[in-house]
């Protein structure tokens, strides 16, 4: 049976078989959970459906959550691409609509958390535009994900109570930039560099969130990560390696986040979550 | 852990603690009364306490209460159909600390008029566990099939309910007996691998000892 603790064993089982990481991640889950390989398949499948909407919804839609904090931004960002040029500014369009939809308490699929859930599906849908592909590679790039996703919970974790937002969003955009690249065409390598030097970048990022809510910083930290996420690929397509592997990044956010003090992790009390701004919305919108 | 616990669960925002798991602590709460609840009390600690109005934590719970699934899309609007449906809700707040920032206990009363009380915390991920029913210490998880008996404090009942369930194949994953007191009544929680039978849970019930027995299915 196949083991998965690092992002190391994933290249090494791929170019072993001479397979994609998203397959083996794909094999992987058929093996542990004992499950049929089509009926996981078309799980994820349903799931990319959840993201579609998700992700198409936003550029409709104007008005504010119903907190009042966020809401628009994907419209506004949907409306130019003067600076960024069109992959870029529609994996931050996507991102701030998952998230907008998120903080509305609409439907979203968590990916990793909720918090992060609109960076994966950005980057993965822009990608997937510009390469004019089908569901299948989009799924494909989603079994990716997950995988860079489980060493990383296995190794660190995922949730910003934890680790703080790099555990979140740092994760989130390490899993969107291996995913990009194997969608790219890129190697087993590639994509743990792609890893490798997108985290390393989001590495010590806290989670201060505003009133405790998911909403500032975070729907706009998702059209950021996931601008982030394409940076760190295209840098791994060209060849651009990580001085530090992937697996030595992960144990470094993990004792990072070890180190952050708890007033940086989820409880609101440090960062922006104390500035004098976020302290007046707080005590308007928690009574 | 596996790929659906990271590109997952789906869910409707803004949090997987205090807004999915809540729902899935009203459903449970719901499932553990055994019938559609009528009133609700919900008190809230902790960061339940301090934030529920801006994760929607309220309408999540009362969704649950209403059979709602964590990605139900109706929970944005709970609060309004629970009023339609005949479900009279209250929330308190609670300056008390709790062992768990984000717990919430229920005091429930359904159409039948039967009367409980559930406590549980939602852990993070959308995960809950279910600590308190009425006055016993429990651990439910709700990933499991469960079986839930109220059984008089004497020896050979618990040996007799494992050994209907061993006779249907059915493995325990987990078991717990809590009791308020020596020779008490009792409370178990057999959470299994496989899902019990209306016939198994009657056999269940038919043990000479055995008050009252409910199945819960993984949520
Ligand atoms: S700031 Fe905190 S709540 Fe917001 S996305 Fe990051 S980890 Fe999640």
């Amino acid at each position: 049976m196949l083991e998965i603790k690092y992002i190391a064993d994933l290249v090494i089982a791929a170019d072993n078989a001479g397979k994609k990481i998203s397959e083996i991640v794909w094999q992987w889950e058929c093996e542990q959970s004992g499950v049929l390989a089509e009926s996981i398949w078309e799980k994820m499948q349903a799931r990319l459906e959840t993201i579609k909407i998700s992700a198409y919804t936003g550029k409709q839609q104007q008005g504010k959550t119903f907190n009042g904090l966020v809401g628009g931004d994907a419209y506004r960002m949907a409306q130019t691409d003067q600076l960024l040029g069109g992959t870029v500014t529609r994996a931050v369009t996507y991102a701030l609509s998952v998230s907008e939809v998120n903080a509305d308490m609409g439907k979203i699929v968590a990916c990793p958390t909720a918090g992060s859930c609109g960076i994966v599906p950005g980057a993965l849908l822009a990608t997937a535009e510009l390469l004019k592909s089908d569901n299948d590679v989009i799924i494909k790039g989603l079994f990716t994900a997950a995988g860079i996703g489980t060493v990383i919970a296995k190794n660190a974790s995922v949730a910003g109570a934890i680790g703080g937002c790099q555990a979140e969003c740092g994760s989130a955009a390490a899993m969107a930039a291996g995913a990009v690249v194997e969608m790219m065409g890129g190697t087993p390598r590639q994509v743990s560099q792609a890893v490798a030097l997108t985290l390393k970048n989001l590495l010590g990022l806290v989670c201060d969130p505003v009133a405790g809510l998911v909403e500032v910083p975070c729907v706009k930290r998702n059209g950021f990560a996931a601008a982030h996420a394409l940076v760190g690929a295209q840098m791994a397509l060209a060849e651009i390696e990580s001085v530090i592997p992937a697996d030595e990044v992960i144990e470094a956010m993990n004792q990072i986040g070890l180190a952050l003090p708890s007033s940086l992790k989820e409880t609101s009390e440090a960062g922006l979550a104390k500035t004098s701004t976020a302290l007046s919305i707080t005590a308007r919108i928690l009574k | 852990m596996g790929v659906f616990d990271i590109i997952g669960p789906v869910m409707v925002g803004p949090s997987s603690s205090h807004t999915a798991g809540a729902a899935r602590l009203g459903k449970m709460a719901r499932v553990i009364l055994g019938e559609s609840p009528t009133e609700a009390t919900i008190t809230l600690y902790g960061s339940f306490a301090r934030t529920y109005l801006g994760h929607g934590t309220d309408r999540a719970l009362v969704g649950g209460l209403l059979g709602f699934a964590p990605d139900d899309l109706r929970i944005k609007d709970s609060l309004k159909i629970a009023t339609e449906e005949g479900l009279t809700f209250s929330f308190v707040i609670s300056e008390q600390a709790a062992d768990h920032p984000n717990t919430a206990e229920f005091s429930l009363q359904g159409a039948s008029g039967n009367r409980i009380g559930v406590t549980g915390r939602s852990i993070g991920g959308g995960q809950i566990v279910i600590t308190k029913i009425d006055s016993f210490k429990v651990e439910i998880t709700g990933d499991y099939n469960a079986l839930i008996t109220i059984h008089e404090d004497k020896p050979g009942i618990i040996a007799e309910v494992s050994r209907v369930l061993s006779q249907e194949n059915i493995n325990i994953a987990q078991m717990k007996v809590a009791r308020q007191f020596r020779g008490a009544e009792a409370m178990m929680v057999l959470e299994t691998d496989h899902s019990i039978s209306k016939q198994t849970l009657d056999t269940v019930k038919n043990i000479y000892g055995i008050r009252s027995a409910i199945v819960i299915l993984p949520l």
